[in-house]
């Protein structure tokens, strides 16, 4: 290929409409989040005058009390969802690639059939159901219906993973005079560990991404996540729209996203399309 | 495999011998199957009570007369629910609503998202990685999270969408994109689009990846065009990857719920089915009828994946299926 200027111009104008179609809505809420309440009103993209104000209300201010806990929550059911799912999806995945057993159509086929399931449909007889248990607005009330979210994904992604493992090398280092452990610790688990790590990232963003569960299975700050506490956030009096706080705690759960996405960009596309197609 | 590696000696053997070199193969299996639920069983069971019990339940309890606030006056009504649901208008104008949005998202996303993967697949390598980083973005990032950051851009108090584009006809200050149907429909499909559009192109690029570059150069050098090369030589051979992009966005698309919640809560006329249940069994506590919903959403759901599977021969199970048989061969 022959790259005359043109070719190149053209490329900068197609990047340029990329990332301006990818980041613009981003831009406009990060450039909200930093509006004084009298910019709120005066339709402009940019601030007048920037200022820390709506962070300040929700990390110190009067938001304090439904951010920090909502914070909290979604950090911790989301992370220790994503750990179970992870282990689980491994030890699953790894019979999938590596034992003959029957049922293993099976399985795929049910996490498939999970994973298109209306998340809607079972909230209800949840709801009932928690509120009987006592797993209402509760921890765990969200951790167990996010693992029917992150499961799914996490054994398609993962059997597809360790199936490209070569196995044999596992032999080959017994072969060489490594023990079982050794094999499998020196020859698998760096084969492996990408795609459990990779795994771990798709369950993270699809747990955090959850809103039908927190605002239908919490009712407090014990156990809301940041999407449900965001529907719930009210402004400083009753004729004044939360947009700045809003903005603002939109901006710090999009962090821990965009700096996943700039570290490992090329694992979580090849995650992505190996769950979905074999790419 | 070992297992089948033993068989051909054995078959040389005694028939003695034979015997027991199978009953020991046999014993493997049986532990081989033994330690493959083992280890799938936990992952499978979790997935199935967490759906499974739960849409049983509802569909029972669709078929009752239930509120939370009155349980004892708890009566079975069999399809009294279906009836009314199907009887009332606001249903059908919430399924209408949610079949147009799906419709309509899925086709400008297979569009845009052809025209991302073609860009990204053409790229040159130095900018694809940008490139890829800048579309992540959209798909990563919280529903309700981009459900915000549209509505304030379109909102009529801080939005700057009206003063930017007031030179467009029918746009205006004063114009509240959320209280009539049409408007409010345009931006929460404008949010979807630009959520999920990034997801179809990297299944589609995906799917580019695997059209042979002999098949494009041969058709090349016999002088097709780029128009021609698209519809005879690119787009037949990545069918499968369009198939399933399609039908896992068509179902993720009919199960709209957040953006609609967070820009409209379903007023001025953009109900869609999964906030109607939301709004029966979560707010009004009406668990008989909001069962119903929930039951009526699912078997949508299930006819769509019937249809693509039957109708337009989806094969879902495909890229793993025949995975596992190299997998099983290989081994």
């Amino acid at each position: 290929m022959s790259h005359t200027a043109k070719s190149r111009l053209g490329w900068i104008i197609v990047t340029a409409v990329v990332l301006i179609y990818s980041l613009f809505p981003v831009a406009a809420i990060f450039a909200t989040s930093f509006k004084t309440p009298g910019d709120l009103g005066n339709q402009t993209f940019w601030p007048t005058s920037w200022t820390w104000e709506n962070y300040e209300m929700i990390f110190v201010g009067d938001a304090q009390g439904l951010f920090l806990s909502a914070l909290r929550n979604s950090i911790g059911i989301t992370l220790i969802a994503t750990f179970i799912a992870v282990v689980l999806a491994t030890l699953c995945a790894y019979a999938i690639a590596r034992l003959n057993f029957p049922g293993k159509r099976l399985i795929l086929g049910g996490a498939l059939a999970v994973s298109i399931f209306p998340v809607i449909s079972v909230v209800t007889p949840l709801f009932n159901l928690w509120r009987t248990i006592g797993l209402y607005d509760t921890w765990l009330g969200l951790i167990i219906p996010y693992l029917s979210l992150t499961l799914p994904i996490s054994i398609w992604t993962l059997s597809a993973f360790f199936r490209q493992i070569p196995w044999d090398l596992e032999q080959a280092a017994q072969v060489d005079g490594a023990t079982q452990w050794q094999a499998f610790r020196k020859a698998i688990v760096p084969l492996a560990a990408p795609g459990v790590f990779t795994t771990a990232i798709l369950a993270f963003f699809i747990a955090w991404n959850d809103f039908v569960y927190g605002i239908s299975l919490t009712s407090t700050e014990a156990a809301r996540p940041v999407p449900a506490a965001l529907a719930f956030f009210t402004g400083a009096s009753q004729f004044e729209e939360p947009t700045g706080a809003i903005s603002a705690a939109a901006i710090v759960v999009t962090i821990p996203v965009v700096v996943l996405v700039l570290l490992f960009q090329r694992r979580i596309v090849s995650g992505l399309t190996q769950g979905a197609v074999k790419g | 495999m070992t297992a089948t590696a033993d068989n051909v000696p054995a078959e040389q053997r005694s028939r003695r011998d034979r015997r027991e070199v199978q009953a020991v193969k046999s014993d493997r299996a049986k532990d081989e199957a033994r330690l493959g639920w083992l280890l799938a069983g936990p992952a499978f069971v979790i997935m199935l009570a967490v759906t499974a019990y739960p849409i049983a339940q509802a569909v029972f309890d669709s078929l009752f007369s239930y509120r939370l606030t009155a349980p004892d006056e708890r009566s079975f009504i069999f399809l009294d629910n279906y009836i009314l649901l199907f009887s009332d208008w606001v249903f059908w104008s919430a399924f209408l609503v949610t079949l147009f949005i799906t419709v309509v998202t899925v086709a400008i996303e297979l569009v845009l998202g052809f025209a991302l993967a073609m860009v990204m697949h053409r790229a040159l390598k130095r900018i694809r990685g940008p490139l890829r980083t800048a579309i992540l973005v959209p798909y990563a990032i919280i529903t309700v999270v981009a459900a915000f950051a549209w509505y304030f851009m379109f909102d009529i108090n801080s939005g700057f969408i009206n003063k930017w584009f007031s030179w467009v006809p029918g746009i205006s200050a004063e114009l509240d994109w959320f209280a009539n149907t049409g408007t409010a429909l345009t931006v929460i499909m404008a949010a979807e689009i630009w959520k999920t559009t990034p997801f179809i192109a990297l299944l589609l690029l995906a799917g580019l990846a695997q059209v042979p570059d002999e098949l494009l150069e041969a058709a090349r050098v016999d002088g097709a065009t780029r128009w021609q090369l698209l519809r005879r030589v690119i787009i037949p051979n990545m069918k499968a990857a369009i198939m399933v992009a399609v039908l896992f966005r068509a179902l993720d698309a009919f199960r709209i719920f957040d953006s609609v919640f967070i820009m409209t809560y379903g007023d001025a006329g953009t109900e869609v089915l999964a906030l109607l249940a939301y709004r029966q069994s979560i707010s009004r506590l009406e668990i008989g009828l909001g069962s119903a919903v929930s039951v009526v959403l699912f078997a949508c759901v299930l006819l769509m994946c019937f249809i693509a599977v039957k109708m337009f021969k989806v094969d879902l199970a495909s890229g793993t299926d025949t995975g596992g048989a190299q997998g099983g061969g290989e081994k």
